[in-house]
């Protein structure tokens, strides 16, 4: 259980020697229990004391940390259940399922989707981040299928899923310098799975028939002090698997037991069973509840569109609206003879403005300046989105030497700054556009 | 220590909403409990599942779309028993686009006559989607809710702008249930809520159209906003909050770039049916995950996905 800042200063020395940085100890203790500060920062803690502590105010899930150099990624770590509360932190991962059953056309074919769908969204780099290698029985074809995605020039991480200890011993010969996954730890293997990870720390998957087992399987493991762990909430049931996720999530944060203080492993490729659909679908649901690690049959445009572009939606900060990069943005080949129109640098706004310019089909120029990330009206009334803003990025942008046109379009909602932006830039006009990106079309097809 | 199911007890619930007539009716609601979350009491009904159709052709739709329906998009009349037959919705979405001052600007009394015959050719119940052009919507809606009488239709939706000629005229007058449209807030669905029940509409006659946004769209408004909205109707019993939502997915993912670009245009991206499905089935499982109770789709394959979806989430 959390322990109050009143617990915690009773362990303290309660002397005020002000060595933490903080006037009182009491002071000193509150800013700890709300995670403000550390334990460490006192010095004059008894050993016992700390290990209580460090204990109680440890975060209550877990972060693991897998993959290697380029192909790190972190999951878990989450602080609340929803993201309104404070935000989400580490955004869940795709992986694409490989078997040893497969045909050798098919695991090409896979690796060839996997690389083709690789594309950069308001700043950040979309792909499948995980090849999941599962063992089905053969083991030379399972080490031979390791070695061929390894050598295959995709940058991802791995997830080895195989319960049989002596195979996965020689499979992680192979890849363990690449700090994969390890799936497969069960009642009846995990202290072997345990003795053959924790050497590297290589993060274990656990699975079990049911939540009950995976509880007492994890308190098992957690026994043997190993805590870098994935759940897999099971995948039977399209029920089941949702059911359980949401448990494990809400019995670690809400009632704030650490026994299942860890990330997910979601196989909705088993669940989907094959409908493409039912795949996106699932991943979507698994996106916005508790997934972490969610493996698919494979990827391709279809599936990736929406799947990373609600993943990188759900796990922006609250507190951080998302941002385009201010510049100079050309739509439909814009040319020296085009229009430009200005909007701001929320990535909403930029997403709309620039998806009705380009269903016009007219070229233009959009520029975006530096507005601090808000909407347009938001950005005039905070002084981010004004005249001055606006006509200092059309000087220094160089977008005058990209295009002869002169007519600036600025956002209906902000005509009052007309004038103004005429003042400073001589020889431009500025003409008001419409009020809703939605008129933009009509507007531009007119002008 | 044993595992023991951690179960959230909550004060409020979600209204019963029924629409359509007789035996054929349906039911939005009744939940007290966030979605799905059958380990903690009611989930209420199923989502409901409602197919679009148009007034006009749907000369901007997929070809896909448009070979699908074949003649009977020519008359919204054999499209709606066309929709009904082949695919058994949960309800059919009338959008009386023709009426769009910016397109035919049909007069209200022709779009109300057409959506009239559409009523009486189906038996699942009807919900109507205007023009989105405020002025004319209410014009629109107090036609439609006249000749309507007795369909006990949605009328999707009112804003702050025309509410109140809607809500007297669809509600009071001839006993519709109405669409609160927002647009992605919490606060404006509350007051747009309190203002209709200040004008004598029942809460039971209320349902919410919260706002929606494709997924990859700023679709993090929709979810937080609708899980705060949930969270106030359940947890702190907000009466003004507690009307079951119904959003029009495809009103939106049809339209955004990952749906409209032509194979020509993105080759790499591949089919664009397979695209704008994905699109509008991602959308739709994230709205249903984050508390609709009702979706509005497009093409049949993303109804069918999005059916199946909601009955592994209940039934084992």
């Amino acid at each position: 259980m959390a322990m109050t800042g009143l617990d915690i200063y009773k362990l303290t020395p309660k002397t005020n020697c002000k060595e933490c940085g903080f006037p009182t100890c009491m002071a000193f203790s509150m800013k700890v229990a709300a995670g403000g500060a550390e334990i460490q920062k006192c010095s004059h803690m008894s050993e016992e004391a700390l290990a209580k502590l460090s204990e109680s105010t440890a975060p209550l899930m877990k972060t693991v940390v897998f993959g290697k150099g380029e192909t790190e990624y972190k999951l878990g770590g989450e602080t609340v259940l929803f993201r309104h509360e404070k935000t989400f932190v580490n955004k869940n991962r795709f992986a694409v399922l490989f078997t040893d059953k497969m045909s050798p056309e098919e695991v090409d074919a896979k690796i060839a989707g996997m690389k083709e769908v690789c594309y950069v969204r308001i700043g950040e780099e979309m792909k499948v981040e995980i090849a999941a290698l599962k063992y089905s029985g053969d083991k030379d074809a399972f080490l031979a299928l390791i070695k061929k995605v390894k050598e295959s020039g995709l940058k991802v991480a791995f997830m080895l899923i195989c319960e049989d200890v002596e195979v996965l011993k020689e499979a992680l010969e192979l890849v363990k310098e690449e700090v994969p996954i390890v799936h497969g730890a069960n009642k009846n293997n995990y202290s072997e799975m345990v003795q053959l990870v924790r050497d590297k720390k290589l993060p274990l998957g656990l699975r079990a028939d049911n939540l009950e087992e995976l509880y007492a399987l994890t308190e098992n493991v957690q026994k043997m002090d190993y805590k870098e762990l994935f759940l897999d909430p099971g995948c039977k049931s399209i029920k089941e698997a949702y059911v359980n996720t949401l448990q494990i999530r809400r019995t670690a944060l809400k009632e704030q037991d650490r026994t299942f203080g860890y990330p997910s492993i979601l196989f909705v490729n088993e669940m989907a069973n094959g409908d493409k659909y039912m795949e996106v679908a699932l991943s979507s649901v698994f996106t916005i509840k508790y997934g972490s690690v969610i493996v698919l049959s494979d990827m391709d445009y279809a599936r990736a569109l929406p799947l990373f572009g609600l993943r990188q939606n759900i796990f922006t900060d609250p507190q951080k609206p998302m941002r385009v990069e201010p510049k100079i943005y050309s739509i439909n080949n814009a040319n020296e003879n085009s229009p430009v129109l200005v909007t701001v640098d929320f990535a909403l706004s930029y997403f709309v403005v620039s998806g009705e310019i380009e269903r016009s089909k007219i070229p233009a120029w959009l520029v975006i300046p530096d507005a601090g990330g808000y909407s347009v009206l938001t950005a005039w009334a905070a002084g981010k989105f004004s005249g001055s803003v606006i006509s200092k990025f059309i000087k220094e942008s160089g977008i005058e030497n990209k295009t002869k046109c002169r007519k600036l379009i600025i956002p209906g909602k902000v005509a009052v700054l007309k004038g103004d932006i005429e003042d400073s830039l001589p020889g431009w006009e500025v003409v008001v556009g419409p009020d809703e990106a939605m008129h933009i079309p009509k507007f531009l097809r007119e002008m | 220590m044993a595992f023991k199911t951690s179960v959230q007890k909550y004060t409020g619930s979600i209204n019963k909403l029924e629409f359509g007539s007789g035996e054929n009716s349906k039911a939005l609601g009744g939940e007290n409990v966030l979605p799905f979350y059958t380990f903690d009491g009611n989930i209420g009904g199923k989502p409901l599942i409602g197919l679009e159709i148009l007034d006009v052709y749907p000369e901007k739709w997929l070809d896909e779309l448009q070979q699908i329906y074949g003649d009977a998009a020519n008359n919204a009349v054999q499209w709606a028993r066309f929709v009904e037959e082949k695919f058994s919705p949960d309800f059919i979405c009338l959008r009386l686009e023709g009426a769009d001052p910016n397109g035919l600007n049909k007069s209200p009394e022709e779009a109300a006559a057409l959506a009239k015959e559409v009523a009486q050719a189906i038996k699942v119940p009807l919900v109507v989607a205007g023009t989105q052009n405020h002025d004319k919507d209410t014009k629109l809606f107090e036609k439609v809710a006249e000749v309507l009488e007795g369909c006990n239709v949605i009328l999707l939706s009112a804003v702050e702008d025309n509410y109140k000629k809607i809500g007297a005229a669809g509600v009071l007058a001839y006993r519709h249930k109405v669409a609160a449209e927002s647009s992605v807030d919490i606060n404006l669905a509350k007051q747009l809520n309190i203002l209709l029940n200040q004008l004598g509409v029942k809460n039971e006659d209320i349902v919410m159209n919260v706002g929606c946004a494709a997924v990859g769209y700023g679709f993090e408004y929709v979810a937080s906003t609708m899980d705060r909205i949930r969270l106030a109707a359940l947890g702190q019993n907000d009466k003004s909050l507690q009307m079951p939502i119904i959003t029009p997915v495809s009103f939106d993912t049809w339209s955004v770039k990952e749906s409209v670009a032509s194979v020509e245009d993105a080759p790499e991206w591949g089919s664009q049916v397979e695209r704008g499905i994905a699109m509008e089935v991602s959308t739709a499982a994230s709205v249903i995950a984050a508390g609709a109770n009702a979706v509005i789709l497009r093409h049949p394959g993303s109804a069918e996905t999005v059916r199946k979806l909601a009955d592994a989430l209940i039934n084992n």
